[in-house]
Formats: structure tokens, C-alpha cells, sequence
């Protein structure tokens, strides 16, 4: 096993454990941070891909935008003293979690992705990803902006204060 | 060079521990963090695909691209939401929100 592949296996074992840490620690501010976490490790596991510019993006969009997003929504909405416990039901949800990885786990492993061929890796680079986004699918990049403008419209409209509300 | 099948058991992983988040999790801030989780479960899948199976091509990146963006929107939407749903009962919680329920 070379270097890295080592640092991989570590990588993706951190990356699993700090995903287990946001759906169980019993402090939501804590989740949030590992939430955090998990997705800059994810954000490096793209290294791993030869997707350096998506590394780069996951990090920057989740570690500096996303988080604060969801830290301003935990400290507004004021959780009882941020501290909750797992629905009652919680046995069912590991099964059915049980149940998803299994099936997703079989497929992946029972198939045979590469047919024979050796995969070629190439990195995609910012340029590579340029000429593509703004060629070929320029038109999803255009509507993904109108998404974000409506989404931003949305959001400020759902979230105002209105009149006789404390 | 790490086989394909590590990146989509770790995705599934993954996939599975969101999973397991959306549906124990009672708090509706949890339950959206727990929706990031199954998205990044699917992007890592997207580009682990794109790398290997499509080379000169970046058509999973671009939609890995895609998918972070509607993540974005899905999660500025949902935290109104939340924030309308906190002001109206003062509580957070998904299992209190059953008005619709019959």
C-alpha cells in the first residue's frame, strides 16, 4: 500500500466518523461544527478524484457560507438549552439506514464498473471546467443562477417579520 | 491508485448515516444537516464516476457543481421555513408540526 493510499483509508475513516458524530452528538451546535467538518473532508476525498477545483469550491461554499448560514438558524430558533435527544423510534431509523447500506453496498460492489478497461485518470482543471460550464452547459448555469435568485427572493419573503407577530 | 468500489462504499456510508439522521433526528435544523449529509453522498458518487468512467469529460463535476448549488438554495429556503415554523409554536421540533395530519 503506498502513502497515498494510506492517507485515503484514513481520510475516509475520519470522514465516516465525523458524519456518525452530526447524526448522534447530542448538542446540535456540535453537529453543526462536525457537520462542517465532514464536508471539508469530503472537500479533500475530491483531491483523491483529481478534482482539485471542486475541492476547493466544496470548502470554501460549505466551511465559510454554509456553516454560518446554519449557525445564525440554531442560535435564532433557540433549541431547548441546544441539547436534544433521537425520536423515540430511533431502533427503526438504524435499520432502515442498515437496510440502505447494504443495498448500496451490493451494487457497488457487484458490479463490474470498469468492464475490462483500465481507467484513464485525468485532472480536470479550472480551465477544463470553464470552457465546459459556459459551452455545453451554459444553459443549466444560467437557470441554476435564476434557482439562486428565487431561492434568495423566497427565503427573505418567508422569513420576514410581519405585522402583529411578536 | 484506490479502486472505484472504496469511493462508493465510503459514499454509501455515508448515504446510510444521513439516512439514519433524517429520520431520528427530531429537531428540523438536524433534519436539513442530515440532507447535506445524503447530498455529499451522492456528489462524491458523481465525481468518483466522472474520474473513472468518463475521462476528458467533467460532465459529473459540472453536476457536482450543480448539486452544491441547489444545496445552497435548498438549505437558505428551508432555514425560512424554520424560522416561520419557530416563530408560529416556538419549537422546532418535526413531530409538533402535524397540523396536516389526519
Amino acid at each position: 500500500m503506498t502513502f497515498a493510499q494510506g492517507t485515503f483509508y484514513v481520510l475516509a475513516a475520519a470522514t465516516i466518523i465525523s458524519a456518525l458524530g452530526v447524526v448522534v452528538v447530542r448538542n446540535v451546535v456540535y453537529s453543526a461544527l462536525l457537520l462542517i467538518l465532514t464536508l471539508s473532508l469530503t472537500g479533500l476525498v475530491y483531491l483523491y478524484l483529481y478534482a482539485d477545483f471542486l475541492a476547493l469550491v466544496q470548502i470554501l461554499i460549505y466551511g465559510g457560507t454554509v456553516s454560518v448560514l446554519l449557525l445564525f438558524a440554531l442560535m435564532l430558533t433557540r433549541p431547548d438549552q441546544y441539547r436534544v435527544r433521537a425520536h423515540a423510534q430511533w431502533p427503526l431509523a438504524v435499520v432502515a439506514a442498515i437496510v440502505v447500506f447494504v443495498v448500496l453496498a451490493y451494487q457497488a460492489l457487484a458490479t463490474d464498473w470498469l468492464g475490462g478497461r483500465t481507467p484513464v485518470l485525468e485532472r480536470a482543471g479550472p480551465d477544463v471546467l470553464g470552457e465546459q460550464l459556459f459551452g455545453p452547459w451554459a444553459v443549466p448555469f444560467e437557470i441554476a443562477s435564476v434557482v439562486l435568485l428565487v431561492a434568495l427572493l423566497g427565503a427573505l419573503i418567508l422569513a420576514r417579520r410581519t405585522e402583529g407577530e411578536s | 491508485m484506490i479502486p472505484l468500489e472504496h469511493f462508493l462504499l465510503l459514499s454509501a456510508a455515508l448515504f446510510a448515516i444521513g439516512t439514519y439522521g433524517l429520520l431520528a433526528r427530531r429537531n428540523a435544523v438536524l433534519v436539513l444537516i442530515s440532507i447535506e449529509l445524503l447530498l455529499n453522498a451522492v456528489a462524491i458518487n458523481l465525481v468518483a464516476f466522472a474520474t473513472y468512467l468518463d475521462p476528458g469529460r467533467v460532465a459529473g463535476i459540472i453536476i457536482a457543481i450543480f448539486v452544491i448549488t441547489i444545496a445552497a438554495a435548498e438549505l437558505g429556503l428551508g432555514l425560512a421555513i424554520v424560522l416561520r415554523v419557530y416563530r408560529l409554536r416556538s419549537s422546532v421540533n418535526v413531530d409538533e408540526v402535524d397540523t396536516l395530519r389526519w
